[in-house]
């Protein structure tokens, strides 16, 4: 931001900013359940509620299973609809997250991502969005705050074009909880932007009696599945246009990945979330040096960009990709093996893994500039160990 | 309303679907549906009435349905209430709307007994149906924390060790009663009369409304397909099923049977689930279950102000 | 001939269905072992046969009963049963044969 921009700028943590955001779409219904880290986007938006800034009502379910069940109702009745979630919460949701995306309810979740259970645990990693990865919905990660309020916007006419629910990720504290400066759109522009919203057969319109969720035997389900499948592979055309659309609207560009020093960078890392800040970081830094260091920030984990990353990492050389999630008993984390997945067809580059900042574990530029500087060496040399374990004691 | 003038009234659920003949769960939708005659949408919790109304690419609804989950079916109608209620409040719905949820009593007794709880806390202008077929008929048949003691089930087998269930049946309606919501009310499908006059109160109540209807089950219990209703009136007979309402927290008593009262084992013997009870060793079985329906069945009248 | 079911392009999307009460279309009459026979001479038109069938396969038709829907009814014989007057007799399928 520019001096001139953080006039315009509110300090705000990343919870407020997506609570402002919640507040300009004015969603008919919010069902929604404490758990840390995401209470702070729910105490700001019942702020909002209880002072009639919004129109919407907040249900305040008796858990988040409760939560994600009354989102699928109440979507399916019509209604535009969001809520929020972390960790165990979405995991009680488990069930009804797949039911929500095969009944093709365009809900926005906004998931403040916190280590899974157990052990228990508050603070940041990306477990709990990434073990929901198959479920059906579409998933999208902030680096900061001012993205967060951005993508929540961005979301919320996404799904709906899709007719995909989708969750709006931001790190647990780290965004979350951390105050910046933020751009708020004015709020007229919003609601031109997000538009009026009329579900396909809503339960509500009792004279076209609509019936959903039947019993799907073995002569249909799976046609219905493909269906599906095929719905979230045709949302990254949707995913453009209203990129575009956005973009004229705000002035704002989002994409599926952003570079950052990329073009004629060798060594790369890949990553997502506040990580990519940090990651910016070094690279000045490296950069100054002479280093020819980028990275590459992933915003668009479902559907996964898999042609888009094989065209822009095939130049590579060495590329390093940063998960903050462990799959345990698999190659890699959940980000290297969809990357290793895209680059199959391809000479190069060569891939390597880091799992980072599990429960919260800090990572810094320290630890980024040493994961470039090991990943340089693999150029020349063999790579020994492919998934390997960053800021943990030996 | 009499029911030459009740049948000009659409009849929500079609015919076609594939419950077993003789079940009363669909006789339990149909009649409750036929109580209001304005439009509904309605939830099923997973059990048999869903499955069995719904194989794709069929459907027995005639109003908007959804069937979510097994545990939800009272949170997913808490959503589309409140959808309701905000598109009402927005202009952008004039209609009258009434909600109602179907759930067995495995979706209700058990699984989805928080899912209700919260739902009735909140105080949702809903209507909940359990119809309670004592057991998860729809699975083949296992205990639930509705299924009678001394019952033989899949999972409370008899054998050498076991005369069945080793517990009695959980009292859903009084917990429903200690929401305090303004309607709470327990009903069978035999006396129609009083199950459709409830439905109307049910659907009339501004805020939540319970009903529990008992639900005989011509596999689950073991009986001929045309004795359903006469299975739920020998519940009711025997008091151990009897039929009352809570209307504000006053508790009135719909049914006494007085000096007919008959005795628990009119009831029992009718079914298969219950056979095993007859043999002489145990004939305590049957002493203990009389003596805790006598219990029940007395505290419930001192409840009900009845002598 | 039987339609041959739909291939996955052209389905709803989220599976549901769009026709309210199409299950009308499946017969379910072909479970019956025993036919509810109806003698209307006899009936009163109190309706509860009409009331308590689990198949809503009594139709009902200003403010009376007619005769039974096979294509659906099962057969179950809760409405010879609750016939006040015993108008409905339940008789072999076999004999209808």
């Amino acid at each position: 931001m520019n001096t001139q921009e953080l006039k315009k700028a509110q300090a705000l943590s990343g919870a407020e900013a997506v609570a402002h955001a919640m507040r300009q779409i004015d969603p008919d219904v919010v069902p929604a359940y404490p758990i840390t880290p995401q209470t702070d986007i729910m105490h700001a938006f019942a702020k909002f509620v209880s002072d009639g800034k919004v129109t919407g009502e907040l249900i305040c379910v008796e858990s988040e299973h409760s939560a994600m069940s009354a989102c699928v109702g109440a979507s399916g009745a019509g209604a535009r609809v969001m809520t929020a979630t972390s960790a165990n919460g979405l995991a009680l949701m488990w069930e009804i997250v797949y039911i929500a995306a095969s009944l093709r309810l365009p809900i926005v979740m906004s998931v403040v991502n916190r280590a899974l259970s157990g052990p228990i645990n508050i603070h940041c990693d990306h477990s709990d969005s990434m073990g929901c990865r198959d479920s059906g919905w579409m998933q999208m990660y902030a680096e900061n705050n001012q993205e967060a309020y951005e993508q929540t916007i961005f979301s919320m006419k996404f799904a709906e074009r899709a007719k995909i629910p989708i969750m709006t990720c931001m790190d647990g504290f780290i965004t979350s909880h951390a105050v910046e400066p933020v751009i708020l759109f004015d709020d007229a522009k919003v609601k031109a932007f997000i538009g009026d919203y009329r579900g396909d057969w809503p339960l509500l319109d009792v004279d076209k009696p609509v019936t959903m969720g039947p019993l799907d035997l073995f002569d249909y389900y799976f046609e219905h599945k493909r269906k599906q499948s095929e719905g979230i592979y045709l949302a990254k055309n949707i995913f453009n246009e209203v990129a575009e659309e956005f973009d004229r609207t705000f002035g704002t560009k989002i994409d599926v990945v952003e570079k950052y020093f990329f073009d004629d960078a060798d060594t790369v890392i890949v990553a997502m979330s506040s990580t990519c800040g940090t990651a910016k970081v070094t690279i000045d830094k490296m950069r100054k040096e002479g280093k020819k260091v980028g990275l590459l920030k992933i915003r668009l984990f479902r559907p996964f960009p898999s042609w888009e990353l094989r065209q822009i990492l095939k130049g590579k050389k060495i590329v390093a990709v940063l998960d903050r999630s462990e799959s345990f008993g698999a190659f890699g984390g959940p980000l290297f093996t969809e990357i290793r997945s895209a680059m199959y067809e391809e000479k190069g580059p060569k891939i390597v893994n880091y799992i980072f900042g599990l429960g919260g574990r800090e990572i810094d530029a320290g630890m980024i500039e040493r994961v470039f500087t090991e990943i340089d060496a693999y150029k020349t040399n063999e790579i020994k160990e492919y998934v390997k374990y960053l800021g943990v004691r030996g | 309303m009499n029911l030459k003038d009740l049948s000009i009234r659409e009849d929500r659920l079609a015919p076609g679907h594939r419950l077993c003949p003789g079940c009363a769960a669909s006789i339990i939708a149909r009649i409750v549906m036929l109580a209001t005659d304005k439009p509904i949408v309605a939830t099923c919790a997973t059990g048999c009435l869903e499955v069995s109304t719904t194989i794709y690419p069929y459907t027995a609804w005639k109003v908007p349905w959804m069937h979510n989950a097994f545990e939800n079916s009272a949170a997913t109608l808490s959503g589309i209430e409140t959808a309701y209620q905000v598109m009402k409040k927005k202009g952008k719905i004039q209609k009258d709307i009434k909600f109602v949820a179907f759930g067995g009593d495995g979706g209700t007794y058990d699984i989805g007994l928080q899912s209700l709880s919260g739902t009735l806390e909140r105080g949702h202008d809903i209507v909940y149906i359990c119809y309670d077929n004592e057991a998860y008929m729809n699975t083949g048949v296992q205990r639930s924390s509705s299924t009678p003691y001394g019952t033989d089930t899949k999972t409370t087998p008899t054998g050498k060790a076991s005369f069945g269930k080793d517990q009695f049946k959980k009292d859903l309606t009084a917990v429903v009663a200690g929401h305090h919501i303004p309607y709470v009310a327990q009903a069978s499908p035999h006396n129609y009369n009083d199950l459709l006059r409830k439905a109307e109160k049910a659907f009339a109540t501004k805020g939540p409304a319970f009903i529990n209807v008992i639900s005989p089950c011509v596999p689950g219990w073991g009986y001929p397909s045309e004795k359903t209703l006469t299975m739920a009136k020998l519940a009711v007979e025997t008091c151990f099923w009897p039929l009352y309402h809570i209307e504000d927290d006053v508790w009135i008593l719909d049914y006494d049977p007085k000096d007919k009262k008959l005795p628990i084992t009119e009831w029992l013997k009718t079914q298969a689930r219950f056979r095993h009870l007859f043999k002489p060793e145990n004939a305590d079985v049957i002493k203990r279950i009389q003596e805790h329906v006598d219990k029940d069945w007395d505290k419930l009248k001192k409840q009900c102000g009845v002598k | 001939m039987k339609k041959a079911k739909e291939g996955w392009k052209e389905l709803e999307d989220g599976g549901r269905i769009i026709v309210a009460g199409n299950s009308v279309l499946y017969k379910t009459g072909d479970w019956r072992t025993n036919r509810p026979v109806w003698d209307e001479s006899k009936c009163t038109q109190c309706m509860i046969c009409w009331l308590t069938c689990p198949d809503s396969s009594i139709p009902a038709k200003d403010k009376k009963r007619i005769e039974t829907d096979f294509d659906h009814c099962k057969g179950c014989g809760i409405c010879a049963e609750v016939c006040p007057v015993k108008c409905i007799k339940m008789k072999p399928e076999t004999d209808f044969q």
